[in-house]
């Protein structure tokens, strides 16, 4: 089809303010399913996704409105995919931005918004939920239109619920986006904004032509990574698989590529045809690196294997997975991995807990540090315990946090940022009531329990984003745990010196809780470098039989003991010391701890 | 089936009343049953005879109120027993009469084991014990008076409100007594039991303190001349008694894995692989001796292991070595070097025993043993 009749585009919306339902009603609208097949959220088609209403992995669908074709990209809706959303809007012409009507901006809604707004997207503006006793489409629509510095009026109110104004939103997208403008004559190019791992037929990629023609067999090449690969397949979504004889400029569809690593081909490449190969790639590539690291360990020891398998599994459908074996002398044999950021760990473990049924123990999240150890190269850690004892210098991932609060939240806000070595950016207000925040913290301060605090602070109202601002040194060391005398590497952390005694000590007093008592005393001690910083004693036991064992007793007191050993088989081991699961993972309650 | 068992169990469930603490198969009221009850317990005997040798190591009458059954029944029982050297009957402190006691000795009963629980009559009311201290007293003089000696006195430590001056004092009362053995037992609080919804909250906050009881209990009674030769339980040392081993002749099978055959509502047998218990119900217990059917049971089969692992478990409650042959490797040696490096094993020509702190650890120590 000609440029000038297509039209791609995006939903930006916070989680639950309706963007896969406005999604759903709009494929029913334009005939694109019918309402018998329609499934209620088409677009997420992971288990996890449609459970947990968000969408993890981009996909785009074609549909046919009044004589254009257009294209809704699907965008990934969460903080930790900032990139993946950043390429998703990079292959529109313009977005939808979606606001409920009775919520306003969030945070999330905020940094996409602004994400398109920096890609050049024009913004059609839409309040949903209009049908909603609740709802406050006034309000709302002036505070989307103070954001985009749009006139009110042309805030579209809708109820993608009931159906309600859907179509103007189709004429909208029409009337409003602009059509493609790449160079149809000119070498191919296309942009990945995502890609998929299919089990028979490799590495699917979605991409959008920017210039040129795409057709099927011909041997193309990925630009950034240098892959070549021949196009099996070529087509579009609509909302299943249609294969083409040819993808246009402007048009957006899918590339089957045979490939069998994911990784070979990365979200934001260029694809260009090898025999008329474009000069230069399109801009805006990234390498993205995980930023927060975990150690994945199986329960039971036996389960290594299939963990191994089913993190190569993964691995072919999230790229932007790192996983590395990692031995933990008190956790066995496990996996080092890497995540963009805490929903992503959390999508990881869930999807190895549900779709492989493994059980597993999962340590504390920490960041990357980047550490020159003295008289040496800069080197990057990802566990604490790898951290020197001594070094030159060493640096800390930082964020800049942005988070939208009622305002009369701001104070409690500002406590929780600065406890946690939050430096104060910026404060406006997007409306009487609510405020927009901006905040600078080191990225190790939000992994482990900030959103739970901020949302217990605020009462559930406060929205957050982030975005990561880079490296800077910091007063770092590291703190070790010794139980019975024996450091625990995966109870190690890395702490600002100015914080190593307090949470220290807050740790030391939360092991007390979780190590039960033994048949004999056991020391609980942090430790910087020689030095111990806190101590506490778990009171060995004086007691532990049953009183009274008799003929009629000896079976239930065989399962008691039964019980009893299989519950000692679920400890680990440390130095002598039965050390429950639980305990490992006292570090991330630890900020409550030091509240008390 | 081999006949071999030598110790016989016989379950007397009526009570006069029901104790809040108590989890044992009791029925109040239906005295008009007790002759029927006891018909019941013959015929079932008569079924499982060829299970027994025809001289047994021991009877025990246990319930219950074992005494308080009506003296006619209690006695045509006792006499149609099959010959054992010892026999034991529990009682509770107020049904010793002197007539009772005379009951007993002419039926070659010659182990007594007294209910005392405490002689403390607020702890006792707490317990909802009917007996009052003096039953005690007066119960143990009638037995030795119709020639019974061999008696055993019960007590419970860890009563709700009970402070370790109470617990003292009771010990101090029970030796005041020299009964030829003591057992004590901490009280078991079951979840769910009217008893635990009453005095839990009490037992949890005196927890800590509790948790020394076993220890005070141990010192007292050992320091006073008894031999503290299980978990729970104390006889006097031969010494004192003119060589008499007065062990639980009876209790001490159980510990050492021996076969023993039960009669009775909700009564367990064991006998070589198989275990059984008789359902609990009085009702369905008599009309099967009615049809003339074995009562109805709950059956288990004991794999090797599980007997193995019980002979560990039971084995190590008491203050003799345990020998490891025979256990198929069912001990962690590992795990043995390490608790004896602690202090809680001894680990000597292919046996084990605990020390005495290891036996106050029992329960974790054997777990670890059987890893």
């Amino acid at each position: 089809m000609d440029q000038s009749h297509i039209r791609n585009f995006s939903i930006i919306a916070h989680i639950d303010h309706g963007k896969s339902t406005l999604a759903d009603r709009i494929l029913q609208l334009t005939d694109t399913v019918s309402a018998r097949e329609m499934r209620d959220q088409m677009l997420d088609s992971m288990e996890l996704e449609r459970e947990r209403g968000i969408t993890i992995k981009a996909q785009a669908v074609r549909v046919h409105w009044k004589g254009h074709e257009l294209n809704l990209i699907d965008t990934p809706g969460h903080v930790d995919f900032t990139y993946e959303v950043s390429r998703s809007l990079q292959a529109c012409e313009g977005a939808l931005l979606v606001v409920d009507a009775a919520q306003g901006i969030e945070a999330q809604t905020l940094a996409n918004a602004y994400l398109a707004i920096e890609n050049n997207l024009e913004i059609v503006p839409v309040v949903n939920k209009i049908d909603l006793p609740q709802a406050d489409p006034d309000g709302a629509a002036a505070e989307v239109a103070d954001l985009i510095g749009d006139d009110a009026a042309n805030v579209l109110r809708i109820s993608a619920k009931t159906g309600q104004g859907v179509d103007a939103v189709l004429d909208a997208i029409v009337a409003r986006i602009p059509a493609p403008a790449g160079e149809p004559d000119a070498p191919s190019r296309a942009l990945i904004f995502d890609s998929s791992y299919d089990q028979y037929r490799g590495v699917v990629a979605f991409v959008r032509v920017v210039d040129g023609v795409f057709r099927p067999r011909e041997h193309l090449r990925a630009m950034a990574l240098g892959t070549r690969f021949e196009a099996q397949e070529i087509g579009y979504m609509s909302p299943s698989m249609r294969p083409v004889q040819e993808l246009q400029a402007g048009e957006v569809g899918y590339v089957i590529t045979g490939l069998k690593d994911v990784s070979e081909l990365r979200v934001g490449d260029t694809l260009t045809a090898e025999k008329r190969a474009a000069s230069a790639p399109l801009p805006g590539y990234k390498d993205v690196k995980p930023m927060v690291f975990a150690g994945l360990f199986p329960t039971e020891s036996d389960d290594y294997p299939e963990l191994r398998d089913a993190l190569e599994k993964l691995k072919l459908n999230d790229a932007a997975l790192f996983y590395e074996p990692e031995t933990s002398q008190a956790l066995g044999f496990g996996f080092r991995c890497g995540f963009l950021g805490l929903l992503h760990m959390e999508i990881v473990r869930e999807r190895l807990e549900r779709e492989f049924d493994l059980d597993l123990l999962v340590t504390a999240p920490n960041v990357a540090y980047r550490v020159k150890p003295l008289n040496e190269e800069w080197v990057e850690v990802h566990t604490p315990a790898d951290l020197p004892d001594s070094f030159d210098e060493v640096e800390e991932p930082y964020i800049k946090a942005s988070i939208i609060v009622p305002k009369e939240f701001v104070g409690q806000v500002m406590e929780l940022c600065n406890d946690r070595r939050g430096k104060f950016d910026h404060l406006e207000y997007l409306s009487e009531q609510r405020v927009h925040l901006t905040y600078e913290l080191p990225l190790a301060e939000i992994v482990l329990d900030y959103y739970d605090q901020l949302k217990s602070r605020t009462r559930g109202y406060a929205s957050f984003d982030y975005d990561l601002a880079g490296f800077r040194p910091g007063n770092l060391a590291r703190v070790d745990i010794l139980v019975g005398g024996e450091p625990v590497d995966a109870l190690s952390l890395i702490l600002h010196r100015d914080f190593a005694y307090e949470r220290g000590k807050a740790l030391v007093e939360k092991l007390r809780e979780e190590i039960p008592r033994q048949m004999f005393d056991v020391a609980i001690q942090a430790a910087v470098g020689a030095r111990i910083i806190a101590r506490e004693t778990v009171k060995a036991r004086r007691k532990d039989v049953l009183a009274k064992c008799y003929g009629g007793d000896i079976t239930r007191k065989r399962k008691l003991l039964e019980k009893q050993k299989a519950g000692k088989k679920r400890m680990k081991q440390v130095g002598g010391v039965e050390v429950p699961q639980e305990a490992f993972l006292a570090v991330l309650n630890l900020n409550d701890v030091a509240k008390r | 089936m081999r006949a071999a068992a030598r110790h016989l169990y016989i379950h007397l469930p009526f009570c006069a009343s029901r104790c809040g603490y108590c989890d044992f198969v009791t029925v109040v009221g239906h005295g008009d049953l007790h002759g029927a009850y006891v018909d019941a317990i013959l015929g079932e005997l008569d079924l499982e005879r060829h299970l027994l040798v025809p001289e047994l190591d021991s009877v025990y009458l246990g319930g219950g109120t074992p005494t308080l059954t009506a003296p006619r029944e209690l006695e045509r029982l006792l006499a149609a027993l099959p010959p054992a050297r010892e026999v034991t009957v529990e009682a509770n402190p107020e049904t010793v009469t002197p007539s009772l006691a005379a009951l007993l000795s002419r039926n070659r009963v010659n182990r007594v084991s007294i209910g005392a629980q405490s002689f403390n009559t607020v702890l006792l009311d707490v317990l909802d014990r009917r007996a009052r201290p003096n039953d005690v007293r007066l119960a143990l003089h009638r037995l030795r008076d119709a020639g019974i000696d061999n008696r055993s006195l019960d007590l419970i430590y860890g009563i709700p409100g009970q402070t370790p001056a109470d617990l003292a004092r009771d010990l101090d009362e029970a030796l005041a007594l020299e009964p030829e053995h003591l057992s004590a037992y901490e009280l078991e609080a079951k979840p769910g039991t009217r008893f635990t919804h009453a005095h839990g909250a009490e037992l949890l906050r005196q927890a800590g303190e509790l948790e020394a009881y076993i220890e005070h209990v141990v010192e007292r009674l050992t320091a006073a001349g008894y031999r503290w030769y299980e978990t729970a339980n104390f006889c006097r040392v031969p010494d004192l008694v003119r060589g008499r081993d007065l062990r639980a002749r009876h209790n001490l099978g159980y510990w050492l894995g021996h076969d023993y055959l039960g009669l009775g509502v909700g009564a367990v047998s064991t006998i070589e692989n198989r275990r059984w218990r008789n359902a609990p119900s009085l009702r369905r217990y008599l009309a099967a001796h009615a049809r003339r059917e074995r009562p109805e049971r709950e059956l288990e089969t004991l794999s090797t292991h599980e007997r193995a692992t019980e002979r560990v478990m039971l084995g190590l409650r008491l203050d003799e070595p345990l020998p490891l042959d025979g256990l198929g490797g069912m001990v962690d040696d590992a795990a043995l070097e390490r608790l004896t490096q602690r202090g809680l094993a001894v680990h000597r020509d292919g046996s084990v025993l605990l020390t005495p702190r290891g036996r106050l650890l029992g329960g974790g120590v054997t777990a670890r043993l059987l890893a």
